[in-house]
C-alpha cells in the first residue's frame, strides 16, 4: 500500500473523472449499466477516502504540515504545481464530499427529474465530484482556483436542464421565464463575479511573494509561512483580503451576496440542491480557513468584526426570511443562509473554539440540510407541490417520511444530542471570548443576536413541521395512495441519520481530526506578537 | 552597407521553406483549377490542405534545430517567436481549409480561386511573422488583407456578402493609408526602417510631437485590423455577410496578423516610448471590452454575437499592452501574455465557428432562436457548443481560463493604479461576457426545440476533423496550460532583445 501515500489523493480526486469517461462510452439506453457505473465510481472514491482516514496519522497534527502530499510541476512558466495534500481540517470535508456523493447516486436511482437522461446527469455529478474533492485537497492557488471553478459548469447545467419549470415573472422583463433558466444564470454570474476578484487576489499574492525567499509562488504552504511571518501587510494586504473575501463570500454565501442561493437551491433538482447545500457552500467557508486566515492573518483580524456583523445579519435575516416562505424547499434554502452565518461567525472569532465550531458546523450542515433537501424532493415527488399550506398532515399519510422530517428538523434547529447543536453552540461560546484584541463589544453583541437567531431557527423549523407534518391532510389528498419511503430513499437517508446522531453524541468524531491542527493554526497565524501589535494599534 | 554587394543576398532555403511550399501550392492550385473539369474541382481543396500540412514539416525541423536565422540584413528573421506564430497561422489556416471544404463545395463556385486567395493571405501572415522592418511588415500585412476583400464577398448572390466586402474594402484601405502615413512619419523622423534601428533612434523621443503623431496614426491603422473599438464598425457586418469559413479566418488569422504586427512594432521598434502608446492602448482596451460586451448582449444572430465577442476578446488581448506602459514594467511579461492569449483564442474561436458551420448545415439559420434545443437533436454538437462558448467565456477547466489568467497576470505584475483599474474593468467584463456566451448554451441545452430540423446527416468528414482538433486542444490546454505557455516563452526571448 505504499503507493497509496502518493496516489491516494489523486485517486480520490480523479476516480470520478474516470467514471465520466466510462459513462460516456455506455449508450444512453442502457440505464442500469449507467447507474451501476456511477455507483461504482462514487463508492470507489468513497473507499479511497476511507483508506485515507485509515492511514492518516492523527498524532502529527500541526498546521501547515500535510499528509499524502504530492507536488509535481504543472505549469512551469508560472511556477504553478500540482500540489495536493490533506490535514485534519480538509480530511473531514473531503470525506463528507465523497460520502454525500455516494448517497446522491443511490437516491437518484429511481428519482430522475424531467427530462430524465441519467447518462448526462450522472456525468455532471461525477464532474462535480472531481471539482469538490479537488478543492479540498489543492495546495496550490491556481489548482485550487481551477477546482473551485470546475463545479460551476455541471451545476449550471443541472439547474438549467433538470430544474424547476414553473414560469416566473422577473422584474425588468416583459416576458415570463422558467425559474430554472433564471436561477441557473444567476448562480453562474454571481459566482463568476466573485471568482474574478478571487483570481486577482491570488495573483497579487503571487507577485508580492516574489520579494521573499521563495520567489513568486502560488504554493499555499509557502504562502502560509510567509503570512505567519508577516510578509503581507498594509493597504496591499487589505485590498487582497477584500478581493479574496468577495470570492469566498459569494460562495458561502454571506449576506448581502446571498441572493443567488434561494433561487438556485429552490430551482435545482433534488440531487443538485443536496450537493449544493451539503458541499458546494462549504467550498467558500473552507477557503476562508485554508487561505484567507493563514495567509493574511493581520488583515483577517482587522476584517473580523465586519465579517462577524455580516454573519449575524445573515443569521437573523435568513431566519426571518424563512418565516416568510410558503414554499418548503425555499424555506430550507433560506435556512442555509442562517446556518452558514453561524459558521462564518465562528470563523470570524479567530479562535480555536470558533474555527472548530465552523468545521463541525460545516459537516453538520452538510448532513442535515442535505437530508432536508432529500426529503423535500421526495415529498414534492409524491405531492407534486411544495406549498406548505397544502401539505398538512403528512405524518398521517406517510408516517416514516414524516418521522424522518421531524427528526431532521430537530437536528437543524440545533437540538442538543444531534449534530447541529455543536456548531451553533460553540460559535456562540467563541464569540463571547474572541481573539484578544478584537472588539468585545461587537462580538458579545454578535453572540446575543446570534442566540436570538437560534430561537428564531427553532421557531421557523417548528413552524414548518407544524404546517407540513401535523394537522389533518387536505381534502385534495383524500382517497389517494401514497408510497411511504422506498428502499432507495432509506439507503440514502439512514447513513445520514446515523451520522447526525453519532456526531451529536460524539463530536470527538470530528474534533479528533481538527482540534490540534486548528489550535496550531491559531497559534501560528495569530501568535502573541501579532495580537500584541493589533491590540496596541487599537489601543486595547 | 559599404563592402556588401546590395544585390546579392544569401538565401536560406530551409528558413524560407514554409513560405516556398505555400507559394508552390498556390501555383499548383491555380493550375489545377484550369485543368480540372468542374466535378473534380474539389481536388484543389485537397491540394491546398495537403500543402498547408506539408509546410509544417520544415517548420518542425526549424523548431528542433533551435537556431536564429537572419536574412536580408536582418529584415527577415526566423527565430523561435516567428516559428511559433508561423505554426499558429498554418494550423489555423489548415483548420479553416477543413471547414471550407464542404461549405464551398456546396456553394459550387470558384473553388480554385478561393483556395488560391486564402493561401495568398496565409503567405502574407507567414511573411509578417518574420518581418523585422517596416517595409516587410507592411507587405506582409497587406498580403494578408488584400485577398480577404475578395473572399468576404464570395457569396455573390447575397446582398449582405456584397456589403461585407465593400465595407471591409473601404475601411481596410483607409486604415492602410493611415498606417502607412504613420510609418512614413516614423521613417522621416529617424531615417530608419528596421525595428532594431528604430528602437535605438526613438528611445527618449517620447516628447517629440511628430513621434507621438506617428505612433497614434499607426495605432489607428492597427486598430482597424484588429477591430478594436472605436474602429470596429466594419466587423459585425463583414462577419455576418462573409462566408462563415472566411469569417473564422478574419476573426482568427487576420486578427492575429494584426496583433502580431502591432506587437512587433510596439515592443521591438518602439519599446523606448511605451509611455506614448500604452495609455492609448489602455483606452482602446477598456473601450473594446466594455462597448463590445454590452453590444453583444443584445445580439440575436450567432455570427454577429461572435463578431462582437471577437472585438471584446481583442480588448482583453490589448490589456497587457497597457500594462507595458507602467514605469519599469517587464515588457517580456506583457508581450508573452498577449501571445498566449492569441494562441488560445485562435483555437477556441475556430472551434466556435466550426460549430456554427456544423449547426447551420441542414438549413438552420444563424439566428439564436433557430438553435433552441439543438442539443436535444444532436447532443454531441451540443457538447461542442458548450465547450467552445464556455471556453471563450474563460470558464475553467477549458482553455480560455488560462488566456484570461495570463492576461490578469501581466497586469498584476506591472502594478500601478491605472493598470489595476484596467484589471478590474476586465474582471467585470469577463462576467458580462459570460452572460451572452451562456445565452447561446442556454438556447442549445435548456430551451425546448422550436423548429423541426432534420439533423440526421452527419457533418462532412473534414468538418468533423476540424471540430475534433479544436475541441481536443481546447480541453487539453485547459488542463495542461503548459501546452500554450511555450508560445509565451518563445515570445519572451524576443521581447528582451
Amino acid at each position: 500500500m505504499e503507493w497509496f501515500e502518493t496516489w491516494g489523493l489523486t485517486l480520490t480526486v480523479f476516480l470520478p473523472l474516470v467514471g465520466v469517461v466510462l459513462l460516456g462510452l455506455i449508450p444512453k439506453e442502457n440505464e442500469s449499466a449507467l447507474k451501476t457505473t456511477g455507483l461504482v465510481a462514487s463508492i470507489m472514491t468513497f473507499a479511497a477516502s476511507l483508506i485515507l482516514i485509515a492511514r492518516f496519522d492523527f498524532s502529527s497534527n500541526t498546521y501547515n504540515t500535510y499528509q499524502f502530499e504530492v507536488s509535481e510541476t504543472w505549469i512551469g512558466a508560472i511556477n504553478a504545481n500540482y500540489h495536493v495534500g490533506i490535514d485534519g481540517i480538509s480530511l473531514p470535508m473531503l470525506v463528507l464530499s465523497t460520502f454525500v456523493m455516494v448517497l446522491a447516486v443511490i437516491y437518484s436511482w429511481n428519482h430522475w427529474d424531467e427530462p430524465k437522461n441519467p447518462k448526462a446527469f450522472l456525468i455532471l455529478m461525477m464532474i462535480l465530484a472531481t471539482g469538490m474533492n479537488g478543492t479540498f485537497v489543492a495546495l496550490d492557488l491556481v489548482l485550487f482556483f481551477l477546482f473551485f471553478e470546475i463545479v460551476l459548469l455541471p451545476m449550471y447545467f443541472m439547474i438549467g436542464i433538470w430544474g424547476d419549470k414553473t414560469p416566473r415573472k422577473i422584474p425588468g422583463f416583459a416576458k415570463e421565464f422558467e425559474t430554472r433558466l433564471y436561477a441557473a444564470i444567476k448562480f453562474f454570474l454571481f459566482t463568476l463575479f466573485g471568482s474574478a476578484f478571487l483570481l486577482l487576489g491570488f495573483l497579487a499574492l503571487y507577485f508580492e511573494s516574489g520579494k521573499s525567499q521563495f520567489g513568486r509562488t502560488f504554493d499555499i504552504p509557502q504562502l502560509t509561512e510567509l503570512g505567519a511571518s508577516g510578509a503581507f501587510s498594509g493597504t496591499f494586504a487589505f485590498l487582497v483580503f477584500g478581493a479574496i473575501f468577495l470570492g469566498f463570500a459569494v460562495k458561502v454565501p454571506m449576506f448581502p451576496f446571498h441572493t443567488w442561493l434561494p433561487d438556485a437551491h429552490t430551482a435545482a433538482p433534488t440531487v443538485g440542491s443536496v450537493l449544493l447545500a451539503a458541499i458546494l457552500l462549504k467550498l467558500g467557508s473552507y477557503g476562508f480557513i485554508r487561505i484567507s486566515l493563514p495567509i493574511l492573518p493581520e488583515e483577517a483580524v482587522s476584517w473580523a468584526p465586519f465579517i462577524a456583523i455580516l454573519a449575524v445579519i445573515g443569521i437573523i435575516y435568513g431566519s426571518l426570511a424563512c418565516l416568510a416562505q410558503s414554499d418548503m424547499k425555499r424555506l430550507i434554502a433560506f435556512s442555509s443562509v442562517g446556518h452558514m452565518g453561524f459558521i462564518m461567525l465562528g470563523i470570524s472569532t479567530m479562535t480555536d473554539i470558533g474555527i472548530n465550531a465552523a468545521i463541525i458546523g460545516m459537516v453538520a450542515h452538510g448532513l442535515i440540510t442535505g437530508l432536508l433537501f432529500f426529503i423535500a424532493g421526495s415529498m414534492h415527488h409524491r405531492y407534486h407541490t411544495r406549498e406548505m399550506a397544502r401539505l398538512g398532515g403528512n405524518i398521517k399519510l406517510m408516517p416514516v417520511m414524516g418521522g424522518i422530517l421531524a427528526f431532521t428538523a430537530m437536528a437543524s434547529l440545533g437540538l442538543p444530542g444531534l449534530a447541529g447543536f455543536w456548531g451553533e453552540f460553540m460559535s456562540l461560546v467563541a464569540s463571547f471570548n474572541p481573539l484578544p484584541g478584537l472588539s468585545l463589544g461587537v462580538f458579545r453583541s454578535a453572540m446575543v443576536i446570534g442566540a436570538i437567531g437560534t430561537i428564531l431557527t427553532a421557531g421557523y423549523m417548528l413552524w414548518m413541521l407544524q404546517k407540513v407534518n401535523l394537522g389533518e391532510p387536505g381534502d385534495e389528498w383524500e382517497g389517494k395512495e401514497f408510497h411511504d419511503v422506498d428502499r432507495f430513499e432509506l439507503a440514502a437517508w439512514v447513513p445520514l441519520i446515523v451520522l447526525i446522531v453519532v456526531i451529536g453524541f460524539f463530536p470527538k468524531f470530528i474534533f479528533s481530526s481538527t482540534t490540534d491542527v486548528v489550535t496550531s493554526l491559531v497559534d501560528m497565524a495569530f501568535n502573541s506578537e501579532t495580537t500584541a501589535a493589533i491590540s496596541s494599534q487599537i489601543g486595547g | 552597407m559599404g563592402d556588401k554587394d546590395l544585390l546579392v543576398f544569401q538565401i536560406d532555403y530551409l528558413a524560407l521553406a514554409p513560405e516556398l511550399i505555400v507559394v508552390t501550392t498556390m501555383i499548383i492550385v491555380l493550375a489545377l483549377d484550369l485543368i480540372l473539369p468542374r466535378p473534380k474541382k474539389y481536388w484543389t481543396a485537397t491540394v491546398a490542405v495537403a500543402g498547408t500540412a506539408l509546410a509544417l514539416v520544415p517548420l518542425a525541423f526549424l523548431v528542433l534545430e533551435d537556431e536564429v536565422r537572419s536574412m536580408f540584413d536582418g529584415s527577415y528573421v526566423v527565430d523561435e517567436f516567428a516559428l511559433v506564430l508561423k505554426g499558429l497561422f498554418l494550423v489555423a489556416a489548415y483548420i479553416v481549409f477543413l471547414m471550407s471544404h464542404s461549405y464551398i463545395e456546396s456553394e459550387r463556385y470558384y473553388q480554385g480561386e478561393y483556395y488560391f486567395l486564402l493561401l495568398a493571405s496565409l503567405l502574407g501572415s507567414l511573411v509578417m511573422a518574420s518581418s523585422r522592418d517596416l517595409i516587410v511588415l507592411f507587405i506582409g500585412i497587406e498580403l494578408v488583407t488584400g485577398p480577404l476583400y475578395m473572399l468576404s464577398g464570395w457569396r455573390k448572390g447575397d446582398v449582405k456578402s456584397n456589403e461585407a466586402s465593400m465595407k471591409y474594402f473601404l475601411l481596410g484601405i483607409l486604415s492602410t493609408a493611415i498606417l502607412l502615413y504613420g510609418m512614413s512619419f516614423l521613417y522621416g523622423l529617424t531615417g530608419e526602417i528596421t525595428f532594431a534601428g528604430l528602437a535605438e533612434a526613438t528611445a527618449g523621443m517620447a516628447d517629440e510631437p511628430a513621434l507621438i503623431m506617428a505612433v497614434l496614426l499607426m495605432i489607428v491603422g492597427f486598430a482597424f485590423k484588429i477591430s478594436a473599438v472605436p474602429f470596429h464598425f466594419w466587423a459585425p457586418d463583414t462577419y455576418e455577410g462573409a462566408p462563415t469559413p472566411i469569417t473564422a479566418y478574419l476573426s482568427v488569422n487576420s486578427k492575429a496578423a494584426g496583433f502580431v504586427a502591432m506587437l512587433l512594432v510596439m515592443y521591438l521598434a518602439l519599446p523606448g516610448v511605451a509611455e506614448v502608446w500604452a495609455p492609448a492602448l489602455w483606452l482602446l482596451a477598456a473601450l473594446s471590452m466594455t462597448i463590445a460586451n454590452l453590444t453583444a448582449l443584445r445580439q440575436t444572430n450567432i455570427v454577429r454575437l461572435l463578431a462582437y465577442s471577437s472585438v471584446a476578446q481583442a480588448g482583453f488581448m490589448l490589456v497587457p499592452f497597457a500594462a507595458a506602459g507602467v514605469a519599469g514594467a517587464d515588457l517580456q511579461e506583457a508581450f508573452a501574455a498577449t501571445v498566449i492569449y492569441l494562441v488560445i483564442y485562435a483555437v477556441m474561436n475556430l472551434g466556435a465557428f466550426a460549430v456554427v458551420i456544423a449547426a447551420t448545415r441542414s438549413g438552420r439559420s444563424g439566428e439564436l432562436s433557430a438553435w433552441s434545443g439543438l442539443a436535444r437533436v444532436d447532443p454531441k454538437l451540443g457538447v461542442l457548443v458548450a465547450v467552445f462558448f464556455f471556453s471563450l467565456a474563460g470558464i475553467p477547466p477549458l482553455a480560455g481560463w488560462f488566456a484570461k489568467f495570463a492576461m490578469f497576470r501581466s497586469v498584476m505584475i506591472a502594478g500601478g493604479a491605472a493598470t489595476v483599474a484596467l484589471a478590474v474593468i476586465a474582471a467585470i467584463n469577463a462576467v458580462i461576457a459570460l452572460y451572452y456566451y451562456a445565452k447561446v448554451v442556454k438556447s442549445v441545452w435548456l430551451d425546448d426545440p422550436v423548429a423541426e430540423f432534420a439533423d440526421d446527416e452527419r457533418p462532412a468528414g473534414s468538418l468533423r476533423l476540424a471540430l475534433g482538433i479544436t475541441v481536443v486542444l481546447t480541453v487539453m490546454i485547459g488542463f495542461f496550460p503548459a501546452l500554450a505557455t511555450f508560445a509565451g516563452e518563445a515570445a519572451r526571448v524576443i521581447a528582451s532583445g
